[in-house]
């Protein structure tokens, strides 16, 4: 067991990650049942909480209905987290916006994890608006052992004030490792079990009404509370030119900026205390506030008539690093500030690619090399479709946009999608999260799209992550796995339009594609190989390519296998007289995986395992 | 133990090790009785992207970040990584290299060049290089995953507390989890020692 775990009290001085400080408040905290979707920077956060046996935990096929698990918990009476990233509070949103009228009975926390500077997101977006937009407290940590402490603290708070506590951690927070004293055990609080009262509980208007003055009267509870409460502290400086309001992470860079300066520190950010920020600048010459992202507390507190600077000077979005602040801030003080000059290294870029095995190469290098498509995509590994060399993916939106947006997409044609095929693209995990619904919409509303259901039985760009189609659950136990066949069957596709294919069979993966697309009604084409990062993918011996062979077509390359490389060009006059370039290819020993897929692009069969041994590996069932 | 904060950037690319390299030295250096953050931004980076991992430790650190200029020590897994990084160091900084070149796709397929000379244009900035192949090392030793290790022994004798505290606790976590192949990896801290003192030429051809 990880050492985190099985720490006492005793013990001091632990390197965590702030999502490793999360998981071990909430054991200490007494909490029971914990739920999420993975989600970077979030995922860690219950991939930690498994290995406390004293807490239920779950992967939840979606945020929503990862807090609303948590809500059930809590009304039972038992501590319950909900972990998300900052795109999952959207889908979570439905449910925690009326659960924060009707309130909580066990300890509710959300701990969302906002993805500032965008290291792996389709957006950027500040979760502190849901605290105002839900009634709902934020803790805002700075580091580990704030994370760990506040959400021990959230715990309290939502119990005593019966509403769910938003603890918004951002990336720099849940993936920075920094040292944490824990200082207690667990504390178990027992569930009563759930009272029934139908009019705390049943949300009709009626009942819900009257709970509307109550949550009223709590949000101005915590008016009075964030004045005095000891997580919005002064840290008193001897500069006293700008003063600093700050929150999270940025509070950090301020201090590494300005270590003069005096900076209100808020923990507690939301409602914010604007009596204490008020008297606060006027021991200061200028008040400047430093938020991750957008001007929240700045509007709030320049509406309470306080003079404040901050995004006329500091950029909307990305991190506050000191990078950033110096040259924002610096002219501030009369100090003009110039760039450290070192000429910027020409370097060449380095994107993310698909992995040598991946089983979406396959069905990438169908659509490459089929005109006429417009792809609508989705969030996950085969986003990355729309990169070098296959550029076959034409949208990234939303988890389970691809099917709902091709559908609309086929219904809303233009002048040039007239001879077009929709094609949506979308894998085995995002289509449970939210896409099957989408699918259910375009049978019911009729619709003619083609879909690519990649299953690779796992969630693959946070990590392999398990889910209700891989047949194991959070803790790697043997679970129900979804027939997705049957699913989309009983969704309404007609079973001659459900078509299994093992994506590693190039020529049929193409043949298949084309087939479906010229159909008048929706097609379903499902793959069957395991992400490669997986336990579940067998590596088999490498291919080498035989020199000799290779005529230098190139066709292996527009594979896009990153163990295939270049090894020469050579240009060359053809019979016709026009001069023709060819790309003569090598592989990689050390990343090739053995499974085949490039073999099926090689006329000259140029490509083999040494000793020529053939091995086919068995497709999943 | 120093007041002023140490910063170690660690750069590669992902799987070759940077995040277990930085992990090694922030372990050790909260073993010294510093206080220690560590960063890094690794998203994509199972998917051949660009690692880097920011190891900061002194009496008090605040910000996890090393701001371009600011870093003392690199310590780069690969040849053009390191280069790319090279804005982030200080002018008085050491570069650690491992001369290992690994071309991405976009290369292989001639969309952009590899630098001819990445050590070359390092030395040409004026900064302290120290390049040397780890991989070789590595093979002569019988591990390919050795180079971890190496590069770890290579910077040992640039840090603010001794080599031997290094060693000890990359050691003492090989005894406890893989006793086999504690004493290899001993050896292969010690030819990393070795190789890591000898500079980089800095009359090689510059940058142009």
């Amino acid at each position: 067991m990880n050492a985190v775990v099985q720490a006492k009290a005793e013990s001091h001085r632990h390197l965590l990650s702030g999502n490793e400080a999360v998981a071990r408040a909430a054991w200490e905290a007494g909490v029971r049942v914990a739920a999420a979707y993975p989600g970077t920077p979030a995922t860690e956060i219950l991939e930690n909480i498994a290995l406390y046996p004293d807490i239920y935990s779950e992967w939840s096929v979606n945020e929503k209905v990862a807090v609303e698990v948590a809500i059930g918990a809590s009304l039972a009476g038992s501590r319950a987290l909900a972990a998300m990233k900052h795109v999952g509070m959207n889908v979570a949103s439905d449910a925690f916006m009326t659960q924060s009228l009707a309130g909580v009975v066990g300890g509710l926390v959300i701990v969302v994890a906002d993805d500032v500077g965008l290291s792996s997101s389709q957006n950027e977006q500040d979760s502190r608006y849901w605290g105002r937009f839900g009634h709902m407290p934020i803790l805002e940590p700075a580091d580990s052992q704030e994370a760990y402490e506040m959400v021990k603290r959230a715990f309290d708070l939502s119990e005593e004030h019966e509403v769910p506590v938003i603890v918004r951690m951002t990336t720099r927070v849940c993936h920075v490792k920094a040292m944490v004293e824990f200082n207690g055990e667990r504390t178990e609080h027992r569930a009563a079990g759930f009272q029934k009262n139908p009019q705390r509980w049943v949300m009709t208007p009626a009942n819900a009404k009257p709970r509307l003055p109550i949550m009223h009267e709590r949000d101005r509870k915590f008016r009075e509370l964030s004045e005095t409460i000891d997580l919005n502290a002064v840290f008193p400086g001897g500069d006293r030119r700008i003063g600093f309001v700050t929150s999270g992470p940025a509070f950090m860079h301020v201090r590494e900026t300005f270590p003069s300066a005096p900076v209100l520190k808020l923990g507690f950010s939301c409602p914010p205390p604007l009596d204490k920020v008020r008297a606060f600048a006027g021991q200061v010459d200028i008040l400047v506030v430093v938020e991750e992202t957008e001007s929240l507390l700045e509007t709030e507190i320049r509406a309470a008539g306080v003079a404040v600077r901050g995004k006329d000077i500091l950029p909307h979005f990305g991190e506050l690093a000191p990078s950033v602040l110096r040259p924002a801030l610096k002219p501030l003080l009369g100090e003009p500030y110039e760039i450290p000059k070192r000429s910027q290294a020409d370097v060449f870029p380095r994107p993310p690619t698909m992995c040598a095995s991946c089983p979406h190469l396959g069905p990438y290098f169908a659509l490459s090399h089929i005109r006429n498509l417009n792809i609508i995509g989705d969030i996950g590994c085969y986003t990355l479709g729309a990169g070098h060399p296959w550029n076959a993916l034409d949208t990234c939106t939303c988890m389970g946009a691809s099917l709902s947006m091709a559908h609309g997409m086929d219904k809303g044609r233009g002048a040039s999608d007239e001879k077009k095929h929709i094609v949506a693209v979308i894998g085995d995990s995002t289509f449970l999260h939210m896409g099957m619904q989408g699918l259910l919409n375009m049978i019911y509303n009729r619709g003619n799209v083609t879909v690519l259901l990649l299953d690779n039985r796992s969630v693959g760009m946070t990590g392999g992550q398990e889910n209700p189609g891989t047949g194991e659950d959070l803790h790697g136990l043997p679970a129900p796995r979804v027939d997705f066949a049957k699913l989309v069957e009983a969704l309404g596709v007609r079973p001659e339009r459900i078509r299994m294919v093992d994506p590693y069979e190039l020529p049929t993966m193409v043949k298949l594609v084309r087939e479906e697309i010229k159909m008048e009604e929706p097609s379903v084409i499902i793959t069957n190989r395991p992400c490669s990062l997986t336990d579940r993918f067998e590596r088999l011996q490498p291919y080498t390519v035989i020199d000799d062979q290779c005529t230098g077509c190139g066709n292996c390359i527009d594979l896009g296998c990153p163990a295939i490389f270049v090894a020469r060009r050579e240009t060359v006059t053809a019979k016709n007289g026009k001069s023709k370039e060819l790309t003569f290819a090598r592989i990689d020993a050390n990343a090739c995986t053995g499974c085949h897929m490039c073999v099926e692009t090689c006329a000259p069969a140029a490509i083999v395992q040494p000793q020529n041994r053939v091995i086919r590996i068995q497709p999943h069932d | 133990m120093i007041d002023r904060v140490t910063n170690i950037l660690v750069v590669g690319i992902g799987g070759q090790g940077v995040m277990t390299a930085a992990e090694m030295l922030a372990r050790t250096a909260l073993s010294q009785g510093y206080d220690v953050k560590k960063t890094e931004v690794a998203g994509m980076a199972q998917r051949g992207g660009v690692v880097s991992s920011h190891v900061r430790f002194g009496s008090k650190v605040y910000s996890p970040q090393i701001d371009p200029g600011e870093a003392d020590l690199l310590i780069g897994f690969e040849a053009a990584e390191s280069l790319r990084w090279l804005p982030h160091l200080r002018p008085t900084g050491v570069a650690m290299v491992n001369t290992l070149r690994i071309a991405p796709p976009v290369v292989s397929a001639g969309l952009y060049d590899y630098p001819d000379n990445p050590i070359g244009d390092l030395a040409a900035a004026g900064i302290e290089v120290h390049a040397f192949d780890a991989g070789a090392i590595a093979g002569q030793l019988g591990n390919s995953k050795l180079v971890n290790t190496i590069m770890l022994g290579a910077i040992s004798d640039y840090l603010p507390f001794p080599a031997g505290v290094l060693k000890a606790s990359i050691i003492e976590g090989f005894r406890a989890y893989k006793p086999k192949l504690a004493d290899i990896n001993a050896q292969a801290f010690d030819a990393g020692r070795e190789a890591g003192h000898v500079k980089a030429m800095t009359t090689h051809r510059s940058a142009a």
